[in-house]
């Protein structure tokens, strides 16, 4: 008994600051949580994985990877608009149409997903996690270009593995105002204005171009992000089902609804006479 | 990444084409058009396998024309669309098809309405207010889908039109030497002096 006390038990003043192996741990540049994966058993596990999963080559492959998209998020005078479908697709299967492809890292910091839907999920998770550790040790939240730079040298890491996701990271600090990042899988660390990802990235990119500016009003700029997210579900077969809608300022980011974009369609052709080539009178 | 959009409007129909022809990495010509008028009112704009295109558009230009010489008359927008995907939907169940995709830009003067018709090179034919082929799809649909109203005048057209080619340059990966743009009304066929000389940069 008084062995397995002294295993587990610690003199307090140890408790304070870092431990050796964590000082160590922390010093090296890769990854040090969770990440003890049981690998397949053959020589090439990349190869092997692309064997098992790649839809477009072997349509007969036995893993179907959850994919198809369309996420954007722009800056603005007033903020970070984030914006997403909900359709999560698995070959021409239609999964769920009810995925929170945002994630809410912490109540200024704003993740979205699009790629492999279990990669994401699991590695914003993992941000999450990350990042509330950052705020523990340091006694502040996290900047933005931070937590994105965790999550791009993480992905990094694994480069070549495997990995399928594009997300945004949007959020606002005092030092840093209102921040945008697009991390991919390939390890690809881009700051900037607007960015889409996702196999309905053109549409809502042919939408949002052609009248974003950074002097747009909250309201015009949450329409705007709407509005380009129901252009890529009415033409992407694999973008769809509900219309999810964040907006970041200063104090934080304010949900502004989880909408079903069937009804916003109808309404946004029969009210305002978009959508030209679809009819709705039965022919 | 051939571009190729076609709008309707109250009284007009727009084609537009990229200027640029390319062969592997190469830009061969800056200036192409890749449309053949088939009448006064008809117009075909194509794009595709290389050789095909020209040789499928000029077979039907010459047909087209022989038709009126022996009939003494003109075809309309329908019947012209009926005919080219005829031709189409035969040379593909033979041994050398053409690999073509179209838009036919039409006025019909009986009717008096501007028309439009979306052709790919299985031979599916649609009649629509607004159509693109290969990547001005993704990037143009979206913007039309939004802006584009049955009857819109010339100058509204115009500015969609714009929107369309600054979202293109802004941003698909190779430069495609800006739009050639034909305007078809009930005067016939004219080619639109198209200035394009601003850069466009992605926000």
């Amino acid at each position: 008994m008084d062995s397995l006390v002294a295993q587990y038990t610690r003199p307090a003043e140890q408790q304070e600051g870092y431990f050796d192996e964590d000082q160590l741990e922390l010093s090296q540049g890769s990854p040090q949580l969770s990440l003890k994966f049981a690998l397949p058993p053959v020589a090439n596990s990349s190869a092997w994985l692309r064997a098992m999963t790649d839809d477009y080559s072997n349509p007969n492959c036995p893993i179907k990877i959850a994919h198809g998209t369309t996420t954007l998020a722009f800056r603005f005078k007033g903020g970070i608009i984030v914006a997403t479908d909900s359709r999560a697709t698995a070959g021409n299967w239609i999964a769920s149409q009810t995925v929170k492809k945002v994630i809410e890292i912490n109540s200024c910091l704003l993740g979205t997903m699009a790629g492999g839907a279990a990669d994401c999920q699991y590695w914003l998770a993992y941000l999450g996690m990350q990042c509330r550790l950052h705020e523990l040790r340091h006694k502040r939240r996290i900047s933005v270009a931070a937590a994105s730079k965790i999550l791009a040298n993480l992905v990094y890491n694994y480069k070549g593995m495997g990995l399928s996701m594009g997300t945004m990271c949007a959020g606002v600090t005092p030092q840093e105002g209102p921040a945008l990042y697009y991390i991919d899988s390939d390890g690809t660390r881009l700051a900037g204005n607007l960015f889409c990802v996702g196999s309905g990235q053109t549409f809502a990119y042919g939408v949002l171009d052609a009248e974003y500016s950074y002097d747009l009003s909250d309201e015009d700029a949450l329409e705007l992000g709407k509005r380009s997210i129901l252009a890529a579900t009415h033409r992407d077969a694999f973008s769809g089902g509900f219309i999810n809608l964040y907006h970041v300022k200063e104090d934080g980011w304010v949900k502004h609804g989880f909408n079903d974009t069937n009804p916003i369609f109808w309404k946004t052709k029969l009210e305002k006479g978009e959508f030209s080539n679809v009819t709705s009178e039965l022919v | 990444m051939e571009v190729l959009l076609g709008l309707t409007g109250k009284d007009f129909t727009l084609v537009a084409s990229s200027k640029a022809a390319m062969r592997g990495v190469t830009i061969l010509k800056a200036t192409d058009d890749k449309t053949r008028e088939l009448n006064k009112y008809n117009l075909m704009a194509f794009s595709g396998e290389a050789g095909d295109t020209v040789q499928f558009a000029e077979y039907v230009q010459a047909n087209v024309q022989l038709y009126s010489m022996r009939n003494n008359s003109e075809l309309g927008p329908a019947a012209v669309a009926s005919f080219v995907r005829g031709e189409l939907a035969k040379a593909l169940r033979s041994r050398s098809p053409y690999t073509v995709n179209l838009l036919l830009g039409g006025f019909d003067p009986i009717t008096q309405k501007p028309t439009l018709y979306w052709c790919d090179y299985l031979a599916s034919l649609a009649q629509l207010p607004y159509a693109a082929h290969g990547y001005a799809q993704y990037y143009c649909l979206s913007t039309l889908d939004k802006h584009h109203h049955p009857d819109i005048d010339l100058e509204k057209g115009l500015k969609i039109l714009r929107m369309c080619s600054d979202e293109l340059k802004r941003r698909l990966p190779i430069d495609f030497k800006g739009l050639a743009v034909k305007i078809i009304t009930k005067d016939g066929i004219r080619e639109e002096d198209w200035v394009d000389d601003k850069q466009v940069l992605p926000a």
